[in-house]
């Protein structure tokens, strides 16, 4: 590999991290479709998928293969260019924000003279506001596709969810200001690092005091996600599918995988800053090199996957339980209620920070 | 690579220009527009400056390029006719261009130098962390300024409440 320049080497290995990030991704994508199914079956006492494989495990592979098979329909009075672009905006974006998650503890590999971290695809310092970013440039795939397919059904969708989202992502900012602060960076290593000092009491969930930052940000990602309480953007009782009604075969297969990879980046931006990310909970209990080098290389990442894992069965576990909101209520719990409280975290914990410092 | 992004960045961002006054669909224009600003965030963090690139798609392509669409979509906006524009605008406004070119190309050329150039790989491999500099700036030198200036964006804001307020 000697023949190989820094930056080819760089060029590499980060090629080889975004192939692997990206196929786990997916397939995270395709299991909690059939994650959200079997639970919620459980929930509404019934089975959920079990025909194809063992406990209906390869329920996944079955829907790919009949989404990819079916005729993809096109509207003869859409916008063909919009109409076939909404919905690859929507899962670029939805795909990309996982680029700065950092997965596990620092790993450094050294090749060729250039040390490369591989807990992280990108380890940006101003990760959090990248995430941010991508995310409201998401919006774009929802409002488009609404109104390039000319059907008043996706039209309405597309506009409840466009107000949705740029209403709720104040609140959602917002709500991680006082984790900011805390932290001192916005860097999600330094935001992970913050916290890790006594395992799970110095979460910013838990000693960090941000539980009402937490409260915040899980009702704003509800919203920001589309998913219930707050779908209404895909209201099936009253906008036949929202925004998606007129698209079939793979563009709908990316809309749906945009709102569950959407829903992973959520979880996993939450146990970042709210849930110590891929630190453990029991602090220094354990000592940091147990179980050798490669044990405490995957560790982190098995508690990683074990938190974003627990708060996506937070999500399916509401979608269950919580009725929709009607749109006013929707938008008047995200202005009067969510706004205020996260500016009052925000001026609570600055003024702790001042006191303490 | 600094080369190469601007130079792919810097057609992206004058091409989407170009389509945003060719377009005769106001949909397509907006949309041109966000290719445009989202060019320049990509050319502000090839300078390093990557809390402005990441405002830039925050504030412009995320909240204020969603909010034209979203008027657009709103009203419903059909094709515009094209015009053969006034004769006033090809009198005045294609000399006026061609001077303000010529007169920027040649102070930029001539006094290159005086500009001053920044090393811009030195400057992203040492990593400044120009977020702490931006708020010390923001929150310390030039405090009353930033304070005033968000108290004018607070003025704002209530005008637009009392305006779309409806009448009791």
């Amino acid at each position: 590999m000697s023949h190989l320049t820094e930056f080819q080497t760089f060029l590499l290995l980060s090629i080889l991290k975004i192939a692997v990030v990206l196929v786990i991704t997916l397939t995270a994508v395709a299991y909690t479709v059939l994650l959200e199914r079997k639970v919620l079956g459980r929930m509404q006492n019934r089975w959920g998928p079990s025909r194809v494989g063992p406990f209906g495990l390869l329920q996944p592979l079955a829907d790919g293969i009949k989404l990819f098979l079916k005729e993809d329909l096109m509207p003869l009075a859409s916008e063909k260019l919009l109409f076939i672009l909404a919905p690859i905006i929507a899962l670029t974006c939805a795909l990309i924000s996982i680029a700065v998650v950092p997965f596990g503890a620092i790993t450094r590999i050294t090749a060729n003279g250039i040390s490369v971290d591989m807990g992280t695809i990108a380890d940006i310092n101003i990760g959090l506001l990248v995430i941010l970013g991508i995310t409201s440039i998401g919006v774009y795939g929802i409002a488009l596709s609404g109104w390039s397919s000319n059907n008043k059904f996706a039209l309405l969708g597309s506009l409840r969810a466009t107000s949705q989202l740029i209403s709720y992502e104040l609140a959602l900012g917002l709500s991680l200001v006082g984790v900011v602060l805390r932290a001192g960076s916005l860097r999600l290593r330094d935001i992970v690092a913050s916290q890790s000092a006594h395992g799970a009491l110095s979460w910013n969930i838990f000693g960090g005091f941000q539980i009402v930052a937490f409260f915040i940000y899980l009702m704003a990602a509800y919203a920001e996600t589309n998913r219930a309480p707050f779908d209404l953007p895909e209201a099936e009782s009253e906008l036949v599918a929202g925004y998606h009604t007129e698209y079939s075969s793979m563009k709908f297969a990316m809309f749906f995988m945009a709102e569950y990879a959407n829903m992973i980046t959520v979880a996993c931006v939450a146990t970042l800053l709210f849930l110590g990310g891929p630190t453990s909970p029991l602090g220094n209990l354990l000592p940091t090199d147990f179980g050798g080098p490669i044990l405490s290389a995957i560790f982190p990442i098995l508690w990683f996957v074990a938190k974003v894992f627990a708060f996506l069965l937070l999500y399916i576990w509401v979608r269950g339980t919580v009725p929709r909101f009607r749109y006013d209520q929707l938008m008047a719990f995200g202005w009067k209620f969510l706004l205020p409280v996260a500016i009052l975290n925000i001026i609570a914990t600055s003024l702790v920070l001042a006191l303490k410092g | 690579m600094q080369l190469a992004l601007f130079i792919i960045f810097g057609l992206l961002a004058v091409a989407g220009a170009i389509n945003f006054l060719l377009q005769r669909h106001p949909i397509n224009s907006a949309l041109s527009l966000v290719v445009v600003m989202m060019s320049l965030a990509v050319l502000y963090w090839s300078l390093g400056a990557e809390f402005l690139a990441a405002a830039q798609v925050i504030v412009y392509s995320g909240a204020i390029m969603v909010l034209f669409v979203f008027v657009v979509m709103l009203l419903n906006a059909g094709e515009e006719e094209r015009t053969h524009g006034s004769r006033a605008a090809y009198m005045a406004g294609v000399p006026g261009a061609a001077a303000i070119f010529c007169l920027l190309s040649f102070i930029f050329l001539s006094n290159g130098r005086a500009f001053g150039s920044t090393d811009l790989t030195n400057h992203l491999t040492n990593a400044v962390n120009n977020i702490a500099e931006i708020s010390q700036v923001l929150f310390r030198d030039l405090l009353l300024p930033f304070e005033v200036t968000s108290i004018l964006i607070l003025v704002a804001i209530l005008g637009a409440v009392v305006l779309a307020r409806k009448e009791q």
